[in-house]
């Protein structure tokens, strides 16, 4: 994987940045940038390297090796400077629980030396729906609430460029994909939005995305782009009992993997450069003679999840059992 | 008596004027993945703990691997296995330790447990990690282990809260595997889940909206009735009135 040349002029350029604890290289020799004014996604499940580079990003942490720049302000030197121009959602809700929605709001407008009614504009379409509750305690709010609270909190003092860090984990999918969309909004008020999440189905939310897995990027690039980029030939297969499918496809001699997704499976192909029909009708003959009744299968285009999956090969462990 | 393993009638919970639970009605067979799902906030937590005999029902009638929620919940607690994102394991005990420990806190024998022990670290090939602190194992692994500590006295039922949360989509899958492995030997899986295609893979789901069942059937059966494309699609049709008027 090369590492993306960083450009000098983006919102934000990653270079070479490392950072380990103890034992665990925590990021290893991270290289990206971020456009102003796109939606970047960083993806990646739990201990990929997500909130460390989030720590060094907003000024919290210091990297072990590389830079970092976020708006031309590097994150060491100008850390005062930048500070008081970034917007921060930490990972774990960190707003005070017995303070209610308002009194969290004016607090960390107070901090940033301005006032809720001066920002009022830009926070407003956020703020409004959680408005008839301003005086419930942040505590007692339920997860939905919680995050566009977080979300008006970060924004309160007018930032040139917002941190989300996996804002969307643990809410449900409805309020997940109206998160979704006020961040949309922002976008289009000229916000630059680094956003991570270990929801794959998230991704196409974003301008562009990072892979990331045990500290280094699997793969950078616009969502569609990076599917395209599969290297194998890959099949949705449905019919039957999903896991006995599973099982079956698993034994046929050209598999190179097959996953469960939704109400597919998605198989793929160990012969690259065939033709997906063939593939595709010689599968279905060895399903048939193993007794599934009419099994369909599609030749489709890879997705995120797919790319992931494929990236980054067997998890920690994995090469251990056998 | 029936010989469902998770059956409740009219389940209602009430804290002070608000109800939480509001009269859910649902039945559960043996073997079966059954997708306990709705918004945040819902009831789901609730409603799971009293099924899990941590809360009494405030009215209505339910049990458990045949177990009555009000007078046998001791009973229950032993009949079930239980495991969830944010609570499985303790961090500061050894793998092999958080194995023995649960499998005495269930009642198992000395003998019982080490053979087990064996048999379940060579199952998710963590031999060599036996004798590691928790702490120190990636997540997916963590939640391989605690389910299959939560299996290992061979519960009736099995209820996971959010198991995959966080994890990697290799070994989220690989979990799955794990349910459907334990589904077919038998084990009821009763599993809340924010991933909508991990609704796909549930025998049946149900989805609760403000303390109510809404909608209960095969995937394929809901997204008939709601004319959908995906289980993401019934949920956000369902779920979406309640949010807005929030």
């Amino acid at each position: 994987m090369n590492p993306e040349a960083p450009t000098p002029d983006a919102a934000v350029v990653v270079d070479r940045v490392s950072k380990r604890f103890d034992e665990t290289l925590a990021l290893d020799q991270l290289s990206f940038s971020v456009d102003y004014g796109e939606i970047f996604g960083l993806l990646g499940p739990d201990g990929a390297g997500k909130s460390t580079l989030f720590h060094i990003l907003t000024t919290l942490r210091v990297a072990d090796e590389g830079n970092a720049r976020v708006l031309g302000l590097d994150v060491v030197h100008d850390l005062w400077d930048l500070r008081s121009r970034i917007g921060y959602m930490p990972g774990r809700f960190s707003l005070y629980p017995d303070l209610s929605i308002a009194e969290n709001l004016a607090f960390f407008a107070s901090v940033f030396g301005t006032t809720v009614a001066e920002q009022a504009e830009l926070i407003a379409p956020i703020y409004n729906q959680i408005e008839p509750f301003s005086s419930r305690r942040a505590g007692a709010l339920s997860g939905g609430m919680k995050q566009k609270l977080a979300l008006c909190c970060a924004l309160v003092h007018r930032p040139d460029i917002l941190f989300l860090d996996e804002p969307t984990t643990g809410v449900d999918a409805v309020s997940r994909r109206e998160f979704w969309d006020l961040l949309d909004d922002l976008r289009a008020r000229g916000l630059t939005i680094v956003v991570s999440t270990p929801y794959m189905d998230e991704a196409h939310r974003c301008d562009r995305v990072a892979l990331l897995q045990n500290g280094r990027i699997l793969d950078l690039d616009a969502p569609d782009r990076i599917g395209s980029r599969y290297p194998l030939p890959i099949f949705a297969i449905s019919r039957g009992s999903r896991y006995r499918l599973l099982l079956v496809l698993r034994e046929y001699p050209h598999n190179h993997s097959v996953y469960p997704f939704g109400d597919e499976l998605h198989y793929t192909d160990s012969r690259a450069g065939a033709d997906p029909t063939d593939i595709a009708n010689q599968i279905r003959e060895y399903l048939t003679g193993k007794g599934f009744d009419g099994p369909e299968v599609r030749p489709i285009t890879a997705g995120i999840e797919d790319s992931f999956m494929e990236l980054m090969g067997a998890p920690v462990g994995e090469g251990e059992s056998s | 008596m029936t010989a469902a393993a998770v059956e409740a009638r009219d389940l209602t919970r009430r804290f002070g004027n608000f109800t939480a639970v509001d009269a859910i009605s649902l039945s559960v067979a043996r073997g079966e993945v059954f997708g306990f799902l709705g918004a945040n906030g819902a009831g789901k937590t609730t409603a799971i703990r009293m099924l899990t005999g941590l809360l009494a029902p405030t009215s209505g009638e339910a049990s458990v691997a045949g177990f009555d929620v009000y007078t046998e919940t001791e009973s229950i607690k032993c009949s079930i296995g239980y495991m969830s994102q944010k609570f499985s394991l303790y961090e500061d005990l050894t793998v092999r330790e958080n194995v023995r420990l649960y499998g005495g806190i269930y009642g198992l024998s000395d003998a019982e447990i080490r053979e087990r022990t064996q048999a379940l670290l060579a199952r998710l090939g963590l031999e060599r990690s036996a004798d590691d602190l928790v702490r120190g194992l990636p997540l997916g692994w963590k939640q391989k282990l605690a389910f299959a500590v939560a299996l290992n006295h061979k519960p009736g039922v099995v209820f996971l809260d959010e198991p995959t949360g966080g994890v990697d989509p290799i070994t989220r899958r690989q979990f799955w595997e794990m349910i459907y492995e334990a589904a077919a030997g038998g084990t009821t899986v009763f599993i809340t889940t924010h991933y909508m295609d991990e609704a796909e893979y549930c025998d049946r789901v149900s989805i609760m909206v403000a303390g109510k069942i809404a909608a209960m059937g095969t995937p394929d059966e809901l997204k008939d009735e709601f004319a959908a494309r995906s289980m993401d699609d019934v949920f956000f049709q369902l779920a979406r009135p309640e949010e807005s008027a929030r």
